[in-house]
């Protein structure tokens, strides 16, 4: 079946990559455009109640000042279904931060110093920002996200809990968390208005193009085009290159539609709308803040008798998001009474979306520390407590795996780590530095998302060019592409020219779930195949074929899940309680892995980005007024160069035949999974102290 | 107000500036240099840093007015020592460089010892934070006499924030090119010592 070559597998360097280290690559702000003007929003600065009144004359008289649009005189959207892009259509406030208008001006600063000028009185009610275990109203979602049910049971926990020789019962708890990418969350929008409709509604002939920083060009479109009531064929989304986005980029927020609204207030002039690093924390998205109770019943062996993972999570009062939290528990060790269950609050918060390996990040900090407490209780090894617990099968479905090697992740990385050298909690002191080593394992699920095409055409000279509307954002997947089409048409590299980020472009899915270069690198094979097919070795210049990605039917036979083992060394220094990570290992089973290079790079960067929320990611919501009041990069703390020493991620050598064409089952998310439960493990390693609520900061070891 | 200054080797003007323009809006949106980014605009991010008179700065926090009379080299000024004044043309999609490793090839000949390094090295993810990093560590390499110990790499590099790549392989990017351009350094110098070819 495979057709590999001499491509896929090779550490290729980034197609891009010379661009990016020129300043040439043109992100979405950088582009030009002709005679663009500028927005600025106003935000709620009430969590919940109404706006009674603005007063935006004083905004109007800034000179440049070109519009101030609020929902008095936003034009009207087609579709307000979706709470969070109904922008600006009603005088209702459902978090702080929220829009209320937007001022477009000649400048950015214009804009700006005006939105400062407009005077909005609310006519505030109560709200409720505060996530608590205990509180009334807490609900089952129908479903969480990834459409799995919300709660599973099987058995009888309790009792089996009751009968245990050994029990853990804790109560885990992560904080509110934000993807942060380096690059803000930018839109561009540029109206060809056709005739406008009476009453100032989208005609049928307009056309909205968008330079978007985005995770999904054909997402936003088909998003769009339901919001603004247009044909999608009259929407075109624009976006080459992205700084970056980890799930807050995947689905379109409410500043797409803004920048749309905006432009259209000032007809013939695109409209620039960059959030700002502030803002984002209110717009763009976050992890929601999880209580999870994590009960574990064992024999005097350690072997699970019992597994229930319960979470308390919040969404956003005006549209549900539902983190899966607990979903991992269902499949990661073997049971015969297992239960999960997932319980909101809906609160006056901004709202919650993806952040980089959403469920499995925090639901997995809760599972693999209660493992380490279980294996503490037990006296065992925390490896051989979950190699006595390794399924056979999966025990949610009963299907076999199509590969499940996380014990042989665990038992390499035990040796290329040095665990034999771990000694008991709070014994091992280095100068004023306690030093201790912890382990977690890792899963992240196989998605292959449907509804991705390719086109392939021969440009003559021995030179294709390879078309999929997917998007890199920094992953490497249009490196990976290119790798992919060069072995599928069997010819070199250099002879593939692959375009990406345009909605123009074939239909794919949204770069998430780890299932990019899955699923768009299977569409790719099936369009290599057929242009061959069609074609042959001597295609004609102009020749063009394209495919749709072929269904997978193993995915329905089979569970299909990548793992890994974590690993981390910490040193929390006696006097003060500060902790260093000297070093991290990976070590991952995630089928074939198309690059090296890049790859390592998608690991390496999900483990610093698990230490970063292990030691530093922490956002506070003032409870008074429901701002995240550290809501910029001085504020809420990520990982820094000198924050992280020795971080090192290696793979297993394989290939998961069931995976479809490629034998590879994604790695983007999978490195964050289990990191932060390494370090608290290890934490409790080196000081005895089992921290069960991140961030651990130093205070908490000083206690 | 007028600001003239003086970015990747051309003198450079920009009229109508206001007073609370930074400098990284008139390279961006004036001058036609969107290489620097604005992640952050305050200072805590490093994504715009760019050297004025041979110092890295953030240009987000430089007033324009500052930069009146002086130098600055941003990461477009680094390849081939000048400045190249974007006129709209992108790479939107790009070729793989030629090599099977990818790492050669006649575009990356023209590139800085940081800029190649950076590509060769694997420490470019959505390159956000690309160029002010390359300026940063351009800067840290160029003014060391040795190539730097680790520690101080990741020190001298902490003020820049990466959101992607964990910064192992921008660590080794930079152990990389410090360690080009000092064994040159070194070969040049011997070359030029008088006599020391006779040793
Ligand atoms: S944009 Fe200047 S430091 Fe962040
Ligand atoms: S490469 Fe994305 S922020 Fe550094």
């Amino acid at each position: 079946m495979t057709v590999w070559r001499e491509a896929v597998g090779t550490p290729a360097a980034r197609v891009e990559g010379p661009a990016k280290v020129t300043g040439r690559a043109g992100y979405t702000y950088d582009r030009p455009v002709t005679d663009p003007a500028y927005a600025f929003p106003v935000q709620a600065t009430i969590a919940r109640g109404r706006v009674a009144s603005i007063d935006s004359a004083a905004a109007a008289g800034v000179e440049g000042v070109l519009a101030v649009v609020t929902h008095r005189d936003a034009a009207r959207l087609a579709d307000t279904g979706d709470a969070e892009l109904a922008v600006l259509q009603s005088d209702e406030v459902g978090f702080r931060g929220q829009f209320v208008g937007v001022v477009v001006a000649e400048t950015p600063q214009a804009a700006r110093y005006a939105a400062g000028l407009v005077r909005v009185e609310y006519e505030q009610r109560p709200h409720d920002t505060e996530l608590r275990a205990d509180r009334p109203g807490l609900y089952a979602p129908e479903q969480v996200n990834g459409g799995f049910v919300s709660d599973t049971d099987e058995g009888d926990v309790d009792a089996a809990m009751e009968a245990a020789a050994v029990t853990v019962d804790r109560a885990y708890t992560t904080p509110m968390e934000f993807n942060s990418p380096m690059e803000p969350h930018v839109s561009v929008a540029v109206w060809d208005p056709g005739e406008r409709a009476p009453g100032g509604g989208f005609a049928e002939g307009a056309r909205l193009t968008l330079f978007d920083s985005t995770q999904g060009p054909h997402v936003v479109r088909s998003t769009l085009a339901q919001v603004f009531g247009l044909p999608p064929e009259r929407v075109r989304v624009i976006s080459p290159y992205v700084g970056g986005g980890f799930g807050s980029k995947g689905m379109p927020h409410a500043h797409n539609v803004l920048a749309a609204l905006a432009a259209w207030a000032v007809p013939g002039r695109p409209v620039k709308l960059a959030l700002t690093r502030q803002q984002m924390f209110a717009l763009a998205g976050h992890r929601t803040p999880t209580i999870q109770r994590v009960r574990l019943g064992a024999g005097a062996d350690g072997r699970l008798t019992a597994v229930a993972h319960e979470v308390v999570e919040h969404t956003s009062a005006i549209k549900e998001f539902a983190e899966q939290t607990a979903v991992g528990a269902r499949m990661m060790y073997a049971a015969p009474n297992r239960r999960t269950s997932h319980r909101l609050a809906a609160l006056d918060v901004p709202v919650p979306s993806w952040m980089r390996a959403p469920g499995e990040a925090p639901g997995f900090f809760a599972l693999e520390v209660a493992m380490d407490e279980l294996a503490q209780a037990c006296g065992l090894d925390p490896i051989e407590l979950r190699a006595r617990n390794d399924p056979e099968v999966d025990p949610e479905s009963g299907r076999p795996w199509s590969g499940r090697h996380l014990v042989r992740c665990l038992r390499e990385g035990a040796a290329r780590f040095g665990w034999a050298e771990r000694t008991a909690p709070g014994t091992r002191l280095v100068g004023r530095e306690l030093v201790g080593l912890g382990v977690a394992a890792s899963t992240y699920p196989y998605y292959r998302l449907p509804g991705s095409r390719a086109v392939v055409e021969y440009e003559g000279g021995g030179r294709y060019t390879v078309r999929i509307g997917a998007a890199d954002i920094g992953t490497g997947a249009w490196t990976a592409l290119t790798q992919i089409a060069a072995d599928a048409l069997g010819c070199r590299l250099r002879a593939v020219r692959v375009e990406i980020g345009d909605s123009d472009l074939p239909a794919a899915t949204v770069a998430g779930g780890s299932s990019g270069t899955t699923s768009w690198g299977s569409a790719v094979v099936a369009a290599c195949r057929a242009f061959r097919h069609v074609y042959g070795e001597q295609p004609p210049a102009g020749a063009e074929a394209g495919a749709d990605m072929p269904d997978d039917p193993d995915a329905e036979r089979f569970a299909m899940h990548s793992f890994g083992a974590q690993f981390a060394e910490v040193r929390v220094d006696a006097d003060t309680g500060e902790v260093r990570v000297p070093r991290m290992l990976g070590v991952f089973s995630v089928g074939r892995v198309v690059n090296p290079r890049t790859a390592r790079s998608q690991f390496i960067g999900g483990m610093t980005m698990g230490l970063s929320m292990a030691l530093h990611e922490r956002g506070v919501l003032d409870h008074r007024t429901g701002h995240v009041i550290n809501h910029d990069l001085a504020e809420y703390h990520i990982a820094t160069h000198a924050d992280v020493v020795d971080v090192d991620a290696v793979w297993l050598d394989e290939e998961d035949v069931h995976a479809g064409p490629l034998g590879a089952r994604g790695i983007g998310e999978i490195g964050i999974v289990g990191a932060a439960a390494a370090i608290a493990n290890a934490v409790h390693n080196a000081t005895g102290v089992r921290v069960r609520d991140l961030p651990i900061t130093p205070d908490v070891l000083l206690r | 107000m007028r600001v003239n200054v003086h970015v990747n080797g051309e003198p450079m003007v920009a009229d109508d500036v206001w007073e609370g323009e930074s400098l990284l809006y008139v390279l961006r949106e004036r001058l036609g240099l969107p290489g620097a980014k604005n992640a952050c605009e305050q200072g805590e991010c490093g994504s715009c840093t760019v050297y004025l008179d041979g110092i890295t700065v953030c240009a987000c926090l430089v007033a324009a007015g500052q930069a009146e009379g002086r130098e600055v080299v941003t990461v477009e000024g680094l390849s081939e020592g000048r400045a190249r004044r974007r006129g709209g043309a992108h790479d939107r999609n790009p070729r793989p460089d030629p090599d099977a490793d990818g790492v050669a090839g006649p575009r990356l000949d023209r590139l800085d010892e940081v800029q190649r390094c950076f590509v060769e090295a694997g420490a470019v993810q959505c390159g956000f934070c690309t160029p002010g990093l390359v300026v940063q560590a351009h800067s840290l390499i160029a003014s060391a006499s040795r190539v730097p110990e680790d520690a101080e790499i990741r020190e001298a590099l902490a003020g820049n924030l990466c959101r992607c790549t964990g910064y192992e392989k921008i660590l080794d990017a930079v152990r990389l090119a410090a360690a080009r351009v000092h064994a040159r350094a070194a070969a040049e110098d011997a070359r030029t010592v008088p006599g020391g070819a006779d040793d």
